[in-house]
């Protein structure tokens, strides 16, 4: 995606929803979450219906995500896309939508994901495919990835395993302020550390959960989006990097592509880290805040474990991170970009409740998809930072 | 007369064997193969019908010495739960490629990241065919 061709501040979110979530009721299908989202995400804006005009959906359970939507919701749109890239298609979308707002090709966008793994079992949801290079040493993926990373960091820059939990307790602190969160109980680092091994460094709590649900959000001009009754968050910058597709491909497991897509997004936003207030910054497993903190230019290469140390990215803390309690406490649907997305929408409207993050005017909500593989930033601004 | 349309097809074709089965071929015979770019002066792994970047087809089959630096590991819990935990790493081999394996004879709470290791064939098993598994150099001699 060119950044010179999008326009700062040319396209806006006016309408933010979530579906149900973490366990739905039995036999909801991803499109019904789907569509409960989308009309939720038009009231917010006072939108209809008949005014989408561009749809944009990704789901691993639908392989022809668009066409389910639009059958269901009778919609017969001018534009679509079903870009599959992991959980951080739905901000690569967002790049996408903006592009298609821009040229005209539609004026209202929908962009929308919804996921029953929790109900079908993730195996069905997202079954695993073969790559006979690391399927026969059966790598337990994407958790034997990630652990791996992990293990490269604490290697390379003495990153302990107390600090990687403390990105999970953190989560956790955000998660009790949200009543959406599925998990209900504070966490302590000995708790993460003496829970069930899955992959080491890792145990069950440093891993993301596996919930039902999903979300939508309504995207249209800056012109169209000041006519609406909903405060716009406008799209400052969009950036994205694909680095590999299998963790034995990735070039250095301590260097994320958000090292490229952070800038790009910065590059055409004009703001810098210092200037970002909010970040919610996809958190399959604890390792990954570390990474994408260090690659965003939050604090130098190697220093994130330490950087998390203290509370610092918890409530109350220097910087807020992942304020809805992220993939590792509040609801991880499979592809958990779009529920990223939503939560830095509302942080920067001023609408997050009890965990508001004050004078969050600008915010980067940061994707990542199958193990390190996709990177996608998104940097969302208030109407006084356009 | 009828034709054998596989038979043809398979004589127009260019490519008689997938680079996987290359690759599996070579392991048959206790061998760790990987692919050279003639043109890039550089090792290609995976095994693919061209090299990255520059898209040369002049890929020439090597046989590795087997040996490499442990880049990264993790001790893994089987998903049936009551089975014994196993060892799966990246390895940086001596010729200049990175690949996924397993390090064996030892627990794998002690392999760690830049021990020397040395490759051994897995016989593989009933529906796997052999492949590549690590041991410590140390352990090796």
């Amino acid at each position: 995606m060119s950044q010179t061709t999008l326009k700062r501040g040319s396209v806006a979110i006016v309408g933010a929803a979530e579906s149900d979530l973490g366990q739905v009721a039995p036999d909801m299908s991803p499109v019904d979450l789907m569509a409960q989202a989308t009309m939720r995400a038009l009231d917010d804006c006072g939108l209809k219906l008949s005014d989408i005009d561009g749809v944009f959906a990704a789901c691993t359970q639908l392989s022809m995500t668009t066409s389910d939507v639009c059958e269901y919701l009778g919609i017969q749109p001018k534009y679509q896309d079903s870009t599959r890239i992991g959980g951080s298609a739905f901000m690569s979308l967002l790049a996408h939508a903006q592009l298609a707002l821009q040229s005209g090709l539609c004026s209202v966008a929908l962009i929308t994901y919804g996921s029953t793994q929790r109900s079908m079992t993730r195996a069905l949801a997202s079954p695993r495919e073969n790559f006979h290079y690391e399927t026969i040493y059966r790598l337990r993926s994407p958790v034997g990835a990630y652990a791996m990373a992990a293990s490269r960091h604490m290697h390379q820059y003495g990153t302990t395993r107390d600090q990687i939990a403390e990105v999970a307790v953190s989560a956790r602190k955000w998660a009790l302020l949200n009543p959406r969160a599925w998990e209900k109980d504070p966490l302590t680092i000995e708790d993460v550390k003496k829970a069930r091994p899955v992959s080491s460094p890792f145990t069950v709590r440093d891993c993301c959960l596996v919930n039902d649900g999903g979300g939508a959000i309504i995207v249209t001009t800056a012109e169209r989006a000041k006519s609406l009754k909903s405060k716009p968050v406008y799209v400052l910058g969009v950036g994205e990097c694909m680095s590999h597709r299998n963790i034995s491909n990735m070039p250095d497991l301590t260097v994320s592509g958000a090292a490229i897509s952070g800038p790009q997004a910065y590059a055409m936003a004009g703001v810098k880290s210092s200037d970002v207030k909010v970040l919610g910054l996809y958190d399959a497993f604890t390792i990954n805040p570390i990474l994408f903190l260090e690659d965003l230019g939050f604090c130098p290469k190697g220093e994130g474990g330490r950087f998390v140390e203290g509370g610092r990215i918890a409530p109350g803390g220097q910087l807020a991170v992942n304020t809805s309690g992220g993939g590792l406490s509040y609801c991880h649907p499979g592809m958990y970009g779009l529920m990223i997305l939503i939560e830095v929408t509302r942080q920067v409207r001023g609408d997050a409740g009890a965990r508001q993050v004050k004078g969050a005017d600008i915010g980067i909500a940061h994707g990542n998809g199958g193990v390190l593989s996709t990177q996608c930033t998104a940097i969302l601004g208030s109407e006084a930072t356009v | 007369m009828a034709t054998d349309n596989t038979a043809v097809s398979m004589q127009m074709n260019e490519i008689k064997s997938s680079p996987l089965n290359t690759y599996i071929e070579y392991c048959k015979k206790g061998q760790l193969a990987y692919q050279f770019s003639l043109d890039d002066n550089k090792p290609v792994f995976y095994p693919r019908v061209v090299a990255p970047k520059s898209g040369s087809r002049n890929l020439e089959w090597r046989v590795s010495k087997g040996l490499g630096t442990v880049y990264a590991t993790t001790t893994t819990t089987d998903l049936a739960r009551d089975k014994p935990v196993y060892n799966v790493c990246l390895i940086d081999i001596d010729e200049g490629f990175r690949m996924m394996s397993r390090i064996e004879d030892i627990p794998s709470d002690a392999v760690k990241i830049g021990m020397r290791v040395t490759m051994r064939m897995h016989p593989g098993g009933e529906k796997t065919p052999p492949y590549p598994v690590f041991v410590p150099v140390e352990h090796a001699k």
